[in-house]
């Protein structure tokens, strides 16, 4: 009975999409399509007919499918977003996962909602992949940016290795900074004099 | 003292400045906020964000808290308008394709030679962009349509195209118009691809484009902040309009973080010097864009009402609409620190032709013009 529903993903991202489909299908939907193409979505939403329409929160299309789901009566209820409205619970935990979603009119909540939660699930573990790089990425540069900071310590003073991130420390410390700040700004001002 | 932490969400076009400036220059650290200034993705996005309180307040395209609070569109909630943060500020334009296929081109700045025009377009149905269906660039555009003897609605399809993207999608063909804020009807312009051919205010001479709003409930609950925020808004505003500030204001947002766009993009909208054809001479268009002249942070409430009632609401929803435009609010927090306000909360719009001295707390005031293109006014009590 699920599987009769026709779900498109809008995500210009190849891989993301594909990670989105997988989840989708392993959890027993078949006829999932996905539209990387954004310009022509109008088009597009119209030969496939989705049941459910999901796509990133993020995405800057997301108004061209809100206008969209509207048809042309702007006082028209929208196709449903989120569901139902009355879900605040399951709504919050999109919004929190990154993921919007269109739904057609007069399909009953239980059915939308199991392929909403596959969805937030995903996108919760991609978000979370997406930010430990981020993280894993910023801790290479704050490393870099605090070796570069004790090199100039250390020719500028005289002093060693550890000595130089001796001084970087306490000086965090004494002004209640972090030492990638102090660390900064020695790196900046050093620019500057050379 | 520490400030207040305070999140507002904005999409990054010319005229999110006054937030900006509310920020950069201090006004809001001087009420005792910091600001921070979260940019949104697209319309949709900010308004699911402020409804479910990732933001505290946000900045609006002006019918986006009438449609929500009478629960029309994607996401229904209550919220309320606690002032304008602009006035006008959009322009319509064509595609150099389109336009070199009318038998003659509409010009800039007359909306009745620019229907005649349109009038003998031989394709149909003309695409026009814009960037949200509840969006005052939409509103104009259908009223500027529906009061064109020459213009029929079935002549037109509207889609919406976020503004970044206008000047592809006009590029590529998608598009044969489009009605977008700044600066993206100028860079579509300098990228060679598009004409302007009227500024907003060509149809309306006082339009609400962009309001500050936040939920109702929030507002409640919050009356210092929310006092202390308008005031910090209302002299950023100020700030933006006068005159001598205004190279400054560019260069602010060309630098801020913010906005992340080139300098020459953020000036046609400021100083009011629009280029509507590549190549062609900057024109001057006064009131292109409005902060602070002629009241125009004021909510006017029959403002609330006209653009319930242009989205097709009965009388008991335009009643309902003047309520989510807070101009008791707004006179709250600005009265006691002696800004000027208007006599009434509520006025005939489209009844200005000119700039008019009216009764003000202090005595007098200029407000308008706020004139349609075709004459029309609109009076929620009719006299009958």
């Amino acid at each position: 009975m699920q599987t009769s529903l026709r779900i498109l993903v809008v995500e210009a991202d190849e891989d993301r999409a594909r990670q989105i489909i997988d989840a989708l299908v392993e959890a027993g939907w078949s006829d999932v399509h996905a539209l990387a193409q954004v310009s022509g979505l109008d088009r597009a939403i119209r030969t496939i007919s989705p049941d459910i329409v999901l796509i990133d929160i993020a995405n800057p299309d997301r108004d061209t499918l809100e206008h969209l789901s509207l048809v042309s009566d702007p006082k028209a209820r929208p196709v449903a977003m989120f569901v139902d409205q009355t879900d605040d619970e399951l709504t919050r935990a999109a919004l929190n996962a990154g993921v919007s979603a269109y739904v057609v009119d007069g399909l009953t909540p239980t059915r939308i909602k199991s392929v909403l939660e596959t969805a937030i699930a995903r996108f919760h573990v991609m978000r979370q992949m997406q930010s430990e790089l981020d993280a894993a990425k910023r801790a290479l540069e704050d490393r870099k940016t605090i070796d570069r900071a004790k090199g100039i310590l250390m020719r500028q003073r005289g002093i060693g290795e550890e000595e130089a991130y001796g001084l970087l420390r306490r000086t965090a410390m004494d002004q209640g900074r972090k030492v990638i700040e102090v660390a900064q700004a020695l790196v900046t001002a050093a620019d500057l004099l050379s | 003292m520490s400030s207040l932490p305070l999140t507002l969400g904005f999409v990054p076009l010319i005229d999110c400045a006054p937030l900006v400036i509310a920020r950069e220059l201090g006004f809001a650290e001087d009420e005792g906020l910091a600001l921070t200034l979260l940019p949104q993705p697209s319309w949709s996005a900010l308004r699911d964000m402020l409804a479910l309180g990732h933001l505290d307040a946000a900045q609006m395209l002006s019918p986006m808290p009438v449609a929500m609070s009478l629960g029309w569109g994607g996401l229904a909630a209550q919220v309320d308008a606690l002032m304008v943060l602009s006035v006008n500020g959009t322009v319509f334009g064509l595609s150099r394709d389109f336009a070199a296929r009318l038998p003659s081109h509409p010009g800039f700045g007359d909306p009745v030679a620019a229907a005649r025009a349109l009038a003998q377009a031989q394709d149909s149905p003309i695409r026009v962009g814009v960037p949200f269906p509840y969006s005052m660039h939409r509103l104009l555009l259908d009223y500027w349509v529906e009061f064109s003897p020459e213009l029929d609605a079935s002549q037109f399809e509207i889609v919406t195209v976020p503004p970044p993207r206008m000047a592809d999608a006009v590029a590529q063909g998608t598009l044969d118009a489009f009605w977008v804020g700044e600066p993206w009807g100028s860079a579509a312009v300098a990228r060679g691809v598009a004409d302007l051919v009227l500024p907003g205010r060509a149809i309306w001479a006082f339009a609400p484009e962009k309001v500050l709003a936040a939920r109702h409930g929030w507002i409640a609950e919050n009356p210092e902040t929310v006092s202390a925020l308008i005031r910090a808004v209302h002299t950023a505003a100020h700030w933006l309009d006068t005159p001598r500030n205004t190279s400054l204001a560019v260069e602010i947002l060309a630098r801020s973080e913010h906005l992340d766009l080139p300098r020459e993009t953020i000036d046609p909208a400021l100083s009011g010097q629009l280029s509507p054809a590549l190549g062609h001479a900057p024109v001057p268009v006064d009131r292109f864009l409005m902060f602070h002249r002629n009241t125009a942070t004021f909510p006017w409430r029959s403002q609330a009402a006209w653009i319930a009632a242009r989205l097709g609401a009965d009388a008991a929803e335009q009643e309902r609409a003047r309520d989510f435009y807070r101009s008791d609010i707004y006179r709250d927090s600005l009265g006691p620190i002696g800004v000027d306000l208007p006599g009434a909360s509520e006025k005939v719009e489209g009844a200005m032709r000119h700039a008019t001295a009216v009764a003000s707390s202090r005595g007098h005031m200029i407000l308008g013009p706020d004139a349609f293109f075709d004459g029309g006014t609109f009076d929620r009590h009719p006299k009958t």
